[in-house]
């Protein structure tokens, strides 16, 4: 078997007084698509703050290869190769669309991914490449949060809620790309609400409810049923 | 043409007030941070180059040299060392620990210093002047006014041209997707706070050169810096460039009126434009 990319052991995520994620125990494979669903709320966002170190953790709680990154900063992980596409975009409005895409290579890193490669996967943004990214369209907005992503050249990428306010053809366009993107030995999570979009990309499947794991499957063996006990709690 | 001399004299006059607000401006935009000592980083960096003046001989110009990167090296480990840990979602520490920093400078330099006035010797340059149509211009003040046009072209091309503009752009923009793209905020804030205290060096010294100084001035110049910045409005570098010049229009205009007038005049200039527009001249255009 494989060593996991990521694994996540008992992770307790807290914010002040009030606790999101209780003892989440979750693993990534090399070069595997995991997806995690889960209602809002159930704590799919922590876990990704969590992971990305936005959120700080106890000791050993998040492991990323060799290294425990439960402590570690968002920026010293983002060093280790470990990017993320945040739910609504979040683009940095005071940049150009080709700066946003520079600074995710910020981090220095090599591998496939360039200016170059990103305009190649999305041809739009090379022409819209000087305009502020706020001028963009929602979808072009994605196309920059996920080339951005991928100007880390990352080995683990997140998206959180890549398909969340979009118009539905924009999100079947994203989808489609997706199994491009990630094709080259990342390894992934996909977020998402959308549970037939985040099925069908995947291997695996998490859901999550109330800050803790209800199901862990094969995204194609697992039960409609089973999903719904586990997305609502219902019996 | 006396009033020909009082608007050109404003305008060079200027200058020197742009140089105070740049490192203001600049903080003020990547960090949102209200920096009450700026003011008294100002008099350090004059007292500084009085030092290094007397103890070696140098020139006041050739001792920025030495006073500028001190000056940054100072911002940074402020940066990393107090004003980071003051940073959040409130706006008040920073204000507090700022003003309280302002009192312990400027009676640091009072001890070390006393509150004589001094004056950093330039020789020859304090008196030069070259005769433009008719006027008489002190070389020192367009010199100046040339240095702060420089100063803020550098910080522009920095911010618009460089990866560490584009770091300190999106840091100011969201500070936790920054952080997620590798950059250390409390870094790149570091940087920017060496940057800032990098340009007032030259400002201080400038000022030094120019009038006598003691310690207790700063707060006078941290006002001045202020008005700048909002008569340009926020977050636009050239615009504080133009708020310098109109504030010191406005006093070398009122100064003229009647020498007791000078300060109060730039200050009734301040509020009458921020009584018209209220986000200042040029709110933030980027470039």
């Amino acid at each position: 078997m494989p060593e996991p990319i990521l694994q996540m052991q008992g992770l307790d995520a807290h914010y002040g007084d009030f606790q999101a994620l209780y003892g989440v125990d979750m693993h990534v494979e090399q070069g595997e698509v995991l997806s995690i669903i889960g209602a809002n709320g159930a704590g799919k966002t922590t876990l990704m703050r969590s992971i990305t170190g936005l959120l700080t953790n106890g000791p050993g709680q998040v492991r990323y290869r060799d290294h425990d990154i439960s402590q570690l900063r968002a920026d010293e992980i983002a060093v280790h190769g470990l990017a993320m596409v945040p739910e609504g975009r979040q683009l940095f409005p005071s940049l150009s669309v080709r700066e946003n895409l520079m600074i995710g290579a910020q981090v220095g890193r090599s591998g496939p991914w360039d200016l170059q490669a990103v305009y190649k996967l999305f041809p739009i943004l090379e022409e819209r490449k000087d305009q502020a990214s706020t001028s963009l369209s929602g979808g072009q907005q994605q196309m920059v949060a996920i080339g951005r992503a991928l100007m880390a050249n990352p080995d683990l990428i997140l998206f959180d809620e890549i398909s969340l306010g979009l118009a539905p053809i924009i999100i079947r366009d994203i989808y489609k790309a997706l199994p491009g993107i990630i094709g080259t030995g990342m390894s992934a999570i996909i977020v998402e609400q959308d549970i037939s979009k985040a099925l069908s990309v995947s291997a695996r499947v998490y859901c999550l409810q109330e800050g803790r794991v209800s199901l862990e499957g094969a995204s194609d063996t697992v039960s409609r049923d089973d999903i719904s006990r586990a997305y609502f709690g219902i019996e | 043409m006396d009033w020909v001399n009082a608007l050109v004299q404003g305008m060079l006059l200027g200058g020197l007030y742009a140089l105070f607000a740049a490192g203001l401006s600049l903080i003020f935009g990547v960090m949102r941070l209200v920096n009450i000592a700026h003011g008294d980083l100002i008099i350090l960096a004059a007292y500084l180059g009085l030092t290094v003046t007397t103890a070696t001989g140098l020139h006041p110009l050739a001792a920025l040299v030495i006073v500028v990167p001190t000056m940054a090296l100072i911002g940074y480990a402020l940066q990393r060392g107090l004003l980071n840990q003051t940073l959040g979602d409130d706006l008040l520490p920073p204000l507090l620990v700022t003003f309280g920093l302002s009192v312990i400078l400027q009676n640091g330099l009072l001890e070390i210093y006393t509150a004589d006035p001094q004056k950093i010797n330039a020789g020859a340059l304090e008196t030069a002047s070259i005769a433009v149509g008719g006027l008489q211009l002190g070389v020192l003040p367009v010199l100046t006014f040339a240095v702060a046009v420089a100063v803020i072209w550098g910080l522009q091309w920095t911010f618009y041209h460089t990866s560490l503009g584009r770091a300190f752009r999106a840091v100011s923009d969201n500070q936790d997707i920054a952080q997620l793209m590798g950059l250390n905020r409390r870094h790149i804030f570091g940087l920017a706070m060496a940057l800032a205290l990098g340009v007032t060096a030259i400002g201080g010294i400038l000022l030094g050169i120019r009038t006598s100084f003691d310690p207790s001035i700063g707060g006078g110049r941290l006002i001045f810096g202020f008005e700048a910045v909002i008569i340009g409005g926020l977050g636009n570098l050239w615009g504080t460039l133009a708020g310098g010049v109109i504030l010191g229009v406005a006093q070398t205009i009122g100064a003229k009126i009647d020498p007791g007038w000078q300060v109060l005049s730039g200050h009734l200039a301040f509020l009458l434009i921020l009584a018209i527009r209220p986000n200042g001249l040029f709110p933030r255009i980027s470039a």
